[in-house]
């Protein structure tokens, strides 16, 4: 259970520049929900992700993760509850460690990393096994640098890394965005496969509507900093994009066109 | 060159050849261009030298030493993470309040250690060899301890964590790692190896100065870009090796440079922190030219 009330972040406070990302966020997500997050550029969604993954002080409000204040804990303290994939592939991989290394340092994910060794002969199997879900045939590869990779490659060994110890939640950002259309089907199928099985407690942001509505269990809507849209279950499973782009009009007041970017998606 | 020549050059690139391998850790590992070297290699120096002299051990002042710099690290690192101060200006702030920490230590510019025991003298009469073999081989085994050390700990949990530190930080902080933490000790070593160093080297030529440590990060740059270029840095653990070895063939390229001569005019030892900043430039340049040089020939 996660319990997020009345977040606000403002960045360059002061400052000519002031932009306030998130104008008071409210979201209680239930266990094994899978939650998928719309709204145009700028409307806050990758700063909210980034706020419940710590990289940086609220200004107000309150982050609750099942029963535990976790308002003030830091980035790499979340990190023990918290799988993240980022929409840059060079972000979630160590690109000078091979890849065995890069799975023994998630391994030990929020765990204490002591002298032994950093990478042992029976999580080799283990890794293998894992490797082999992906069906890439990386599992032949454990010695391979990572940086060698394709950013397809790399995101799928990210979103491996992400939940190989389970996360009590899941953070997606635009994940697939910066790949070929045939990579980015396979992430997100990787994807589907790994939330669903596993049952994970995800958030994912997408540009892409038939995404959003055909992907979990619930889909939300930001704009301007606000969660404007919370659409649950059964009212998902029969939404269509127009419907969708009907009710953002909608709530604008029909004072603006719907962005070019939210349409193509 | 004379074969006294080389063996002096491969006795002063072990000399500092720990320090070496603490640029390597900063420069190389953590990504973290540490200019308290320059400080810290006459910290160890001073540290060891005021121990010798008030009646401790040559060996256990080499380890006060190590000690000392390993708080000076820590210093530049807390500067740089706590403070937020960009790294460069934290371990020059860090390197200028050293000269001054330094005087303090000896209580003037300079000391000698003249008719002192030091470290150097006892492993001689141990293995009763020639001093011009004994210094060499003494600095040689204490250097490859450290390396073998080092392998030992960057496969480690701990040590896999410290290499992500200086290659994806968001990464590593993603799997629950304090890089801050990591950062300050990491930068705490590498300056622990380099005051070690200077404890090797004040032994060494039985002296500590307050200005022996000017041009220590550029040397140590210079060593570990000729290290990997001649032995490759294809693993951490031949990086490590290839910048011990890069140390040794840094002095012996400075002696054979040192005994040249064209027409009249020589090169003295004043013109070797000018010869190395111009090698370094160079080292650093080479790639880009490299890559633009092939890059041009492939569109033709
Ligand atoms: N680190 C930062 N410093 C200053 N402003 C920022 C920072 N991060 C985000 N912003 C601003 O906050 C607002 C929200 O940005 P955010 O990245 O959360 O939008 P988004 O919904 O993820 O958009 P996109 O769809 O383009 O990724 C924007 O106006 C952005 O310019
Ligand atoms: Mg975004």
């Amino acid at each position: 259970m996660i319990s997020v009330t009345g977040m606000i972040k403002a960045f360059n406070k002061g400052d000519v520049n002031e932009v306030t990302a998130l104008s008071g966020v409210d979201l209680e997500v239930a266990d094994g929900d899978f939650i998928t997050i719309i709204g145009s550029n700028g409307a806050g969604k990758s700063t909210f992700l980034n706020a419940l993954a710590g990289m940086f002080p609220i200004d107000a409000g309150r982050v609750v993760l099942d029963g535990t204040d976790i308002t003030r804990w830091p980035e790499y303290k979340r990190a023990a509850l918290i799988g993240r994939v980022f929409q840059d592939p060079l972000l979630g991989t160590c690109a000078g460690a091979t890849i065995e290394q890069n799975l023994a340092m998630a391994n030990k994910r929020g765990l204490k990393r002591g002298l032994g060794k950093g990478v042992r002969t029976r999580d080799r199997e283990f890794f293998r096994e894992k490797l082999a879900v992906l069906g890439l045939g990386l599992e032949d590869r454990l010695k391979t640098h990572t940086g060698l990779l394709s950013g397809g490659q790399r995101q799928a060994l990210t979103m491996l890394m992400a939940t190989l110890v389970r996360p009590k939640l899941l953070l997606l950002d635009e994940h697939t965005a910066a790949l070929d259309p045939k990579t980015g089907a396979m992430v997100l199928d990787l994807t589907d496969e790994i939330v669903g099985t596993e049952k994970l407690t995800t958030l994912m942001v997408t540009h892409n509507m038939k995404e959003a509505i055909a992907m979990g269990n619930r889909l939300i809507m930001f704009h301007r900093g606000r969660i404007v849209l919370d659409i649950k279950s059964e009212e998902k499973k029969n939404l269509r994009v127009e419907d969708l782009l009907q009710r953002f009009a909608d709530l604008r007041g029909g004072d603006g066109v719907v962005s070019d970017r939210m349409l193509l998606g | 060159m004379t074969f006294y020549a080389f063996f002096g050059a491969v006795e002063q690139g072990f000399a500092y050849g720990l320090m070496v391998i603490g640029v390597y850790l900063t420069f190389r590992i953590l990504d973290f261009p540490d200019l308290t070297v320059d400080g810290s290699l006459p910290l160890g120096a001073s540290v060891s030298a005021v121990a010798i002299t008030s009646g401790h051990s040559p060996l256990v002042s080499i380890f006060m030493a190590g000690g000392a710099g390993f708080l000076a690290g820590m210093i530049t690192g807390i500067l740089n993470t706590k403070f937020k101060i960009l790294h460069l200006l934290a371990s020059i702030l860090s390197m200028i309040a050293l000269y001054s920490i330094n005087l303090r230590i000896m209580g003037r510019p300079n000391m000698a250690l003249l008719g002192q025991e030091t470290v150097v003298d006892r492993f001689r009469e141990w293995t009763g060899m020639l001093p011009q073999h004994s210094t060499p081989l003494l600095f040689a085994v204490i250097c490859f301890a450290v390396v073998a050390v080092l392998i030992w700990f960057l496969h480690t949990e701990q040590g896999l964590a410290f290499l992500a530190t200086g290659d994806n930080m968001q990464m590593i902080t993603s799997q629950g790692v304090n890089t801050d933490n990591v950062i300050i000790f990491g930068v705490g070593l590498s300056n622990a190896l380099v005051a070690a160093s200077g404890a090797l080297v004040a032994q060494n030529q039985g002296a500590a100065d307050v200005n022996m440590g000017v041009g220590t990060i550029v040397a140590g740059l210079a060593s570990v870009i000729i290290g990997e270029t001649v032995f490759g840095d294809k693993t951490v653990s031949r990086a490590l090796v290839a910048a011990l070895l890069g140390s040794v063939l840094y002095r012996i390229a400075i002696a054979l440079a040192l005994g040249m001569k064209l027409g009249s005019f020589s090169i003295t030892p004043s013109d070797l922190n000018l010869i190395t900043a111009v090698l370094v430039v160079v080292a650093l340049v080479m790639p880009r030219i490299k890559r633009k040089f092939l890059a041009g020939r492939a569109v033709q």
